[in-house]
């Protein structure tokens, strides 16, 4: 069965939380499961993308409701689009992380009188260093960030962690928990008004389970 | 190292001159469609009673921040040789409040212009985002609510049809609802900013999150604060929404009334959550959308303030609709079939 309407789906951590609860909805995933490299299932009104780019096709009304997470919303808060929903599942921490032992984030704002971090998530990092008053300088990397500190590129970096455990791998550790994520439902504001009946359905829907 | 050759299949080499970001050239083709779309649009206003005015693109900074706090904010501003302060208008909702107090301070109301002009406004958008926009819009001066939304309305949807759209709609909501049913709901005035600034964000789950954590109220008039934004669609949502805000959507009902005397109401949405950004709205809001397109096509609404603050106190609402948008639009609907 399809909803009526296109829904973005994330492929990556989020891909299966969302087929599930697309499933819970009456909506055929069968397909989206059975095929790893397809991105568009007109069928059931399914596109699938990296969960970045959720927002972006939602804004433009290319999906008229996605399923992204809330780090992705923080970090491009811009983006003209409705949050409806916490859908709970794909929980996880942006944190402050930086080299177990020693301080080297209050030494540098010491000494140095800024620290710098290496993210992929220089809005929210810079939000947050301003916010708590100290000076950061951004560093943006699109790699695996823990290595950014292990070779003196920086001296802490803000990322995403599930479970601690590729942190503690690297010989990392949190300092300080900047938000905690979970999925979001998000709809097109164009869609929200014309389409409001299929989306107050599965808002509906969503929210009795 | 040997230069690349441009030929069959390479670039040539770079040899453009910048332009500003977010302005754009128009060129012959397009120039030609967006003529013709606002032509249209100016022959449904002028057959209307509404004459095109124009003003100057540079105002007084002092001037347009009289109108509104925030359009005097960030965008582009320069200097006279007399060190007076120029700022690019960002409507042109303020400079004809300013034409109607200085250049009609005399004549009676009812007072109608229309207008099709460029405005500014600077965006913290990525890269490629307008700031420069062809506006074409109409003000009624004089009629209070709801007849004056009315008469905006009827016109505005006509104006579309001229253009070649068929299936926008108007979204229409008051501005003014959900700060009156914090009132109503005696949330105190400190808790107020924090649920309006999620509204205006879109942002229902921080909505949620902020009404659960409003200790004094009751379950019910929680339920209230948290589904008041959901509310939207035809005549029957009016009806849905009761207790404190019932006061608010009489006006609603009233317009809704005119509306299908004049035949469109079929065409308007009732949407108790919109709000618009601009701070000088006091009544009734108007969003327009097609669903061709995943962005609105413009807005407006009612500001009864706005022209006492330029001397001439009278009540009056409006709509500006972005040219380039609507003509996107009616190609995608064309697209469409």
């Amino acid at each position: 069965m399809s909803s009526g309407l296109t829904i973005a789906v994330p492929r990556g951590a989020l891909f299966g939380g969302a087929l599930d609860l697309l499933d819970a909805l009456g909506i055929e995933t069968g397909e989206v499961r059975s095929n790893d490299r397809r991105l568009l299932f007109e069928d059931a009104g399914i596109v699938t993308m990296r969960p970045s780019d959720v927002p972006t096709y939602v804004e433009h009304g290319s999906a008229d409701i996605g399923i992204t997470g809330k780090d992705v919303l923080l970090e491009q808060s811009h983006r003209n689009v409705y949050e409806l929903l916490d859908l709970g599942f794909g929980r996880c921490r942006m944190v402050v992380a930086a080299a177990e032992g020693g301080d080297p984030i209050g030494s540098a704002l010491r000494r140095l009188g800024r620290v710098r971090i290496a993210t992929k998530y220089p809005r929210i990092a810079d939000r947050h260093f301003s916010q708590t008053g100290r000076q950061a300088e951004i560093v943006e990397v699109k790699g695996s960030v823990e290595l950014a500190p292990l070779t003196g590129l920086v001296d802490g970096i803000v990322d995403l962690t599930a479970t601690g455990t590729t942190l503690a791998e690297n010989g990392l550790r949190v300092v300080e928990e900047i938000e905690v994520s979970t999925a979001r439902l998000i709809a097109n504001p164009v869609a929200h008004k014309l389409k409001a009946e299929q989306i107050d359905a599965i808002v509906e829907r969503v929210r009795a389970r | 190292m040997r230069k690349p050759r441009s030929g069959a299949g390479q670039p040539a080499p770079s040899r453009t001159t910048p332009i500003p970001p977010g302005t754009r050239d128009v060129l012959p083709d397009e120039m030609r469609e967006l003529r013709a779309i606002s032509g249209r649009m100016r022959t449904t206003f002028e057959q209307a009673g509404y004459g095109e005015v124009h003003t100057p693109a540079l105002e007084y900074e002092d001037v347009l921040r009289r109108g509104e706090e925030r359009a005097a904010g960030a965008r582009y501003r320069t200097f006279d040789e007399q060190g007076a302060v120029l700022a690019l208008r960002s409507d042109m909702t303020i400079p004809i409040a300013r034409v109607v107090a200085t250049r009609y301070a005399e004549v009676d109301p009812p007072l109608r212009f229309c207008y099709f002009a460029h405005a500014w406004r600077a965006t913290e958008r990525g890269v490629g985002e307008p700031r420069e926009f062809l506006q074409g819009g109409l003000e009624l001066i004089g009629p209070s609510a709801p007849e004056g939304e009315a008469e905006v309305l009827e016109l505005t949807i006509a104006a579309l049809d001229a253009a070649g759209l068929r299936r926008h709609r108007v979204g229409v909501g008051d501005g003014s609802l959900y700060r009156r049913l914090l009132e109503a709901l005696d949330v105190p005035a400190e808790r107020h900013m924090p649920l309006l600034e999620c509204l205006s964000r879109r942002d229902l789950v921080g909505l949620e999150t902020h009404v659960s954590a409003l200790g004094e109220t009751s379950e019910r008039e929680r339920e209230l604060l948290v589904r008041l934004p959901e509310l939207r669609g035809g005549r029957e949502v009016l009806e849905r929404a009761d207790g404190p805000v019932a006061d608010a959507v009489q006006g609603l009902r009233a317009l809704h009334e005119l509306l299908a005397e004049r035949g469109v109401a079929d065409r308007v949405i009732f949407d108790l959550g919109l709000v618009r950004e601009l701070g000088y709205y006091t009544g009734a809001v108007f969003e327009v959308y097609d669903p061709a397109v995943g962005f609105a096509l413009g807005g407006g609404g009612r500001y009864d303030d706005l022209l006492g603050r330029f001397g001439r106190a009278l009540p009056a609402c409006g709509m500006a609709l972005d040219v380039k948008r609507v003509h996107m639009a009616q190609a995608a609907e064309e697209a469409l079939g």
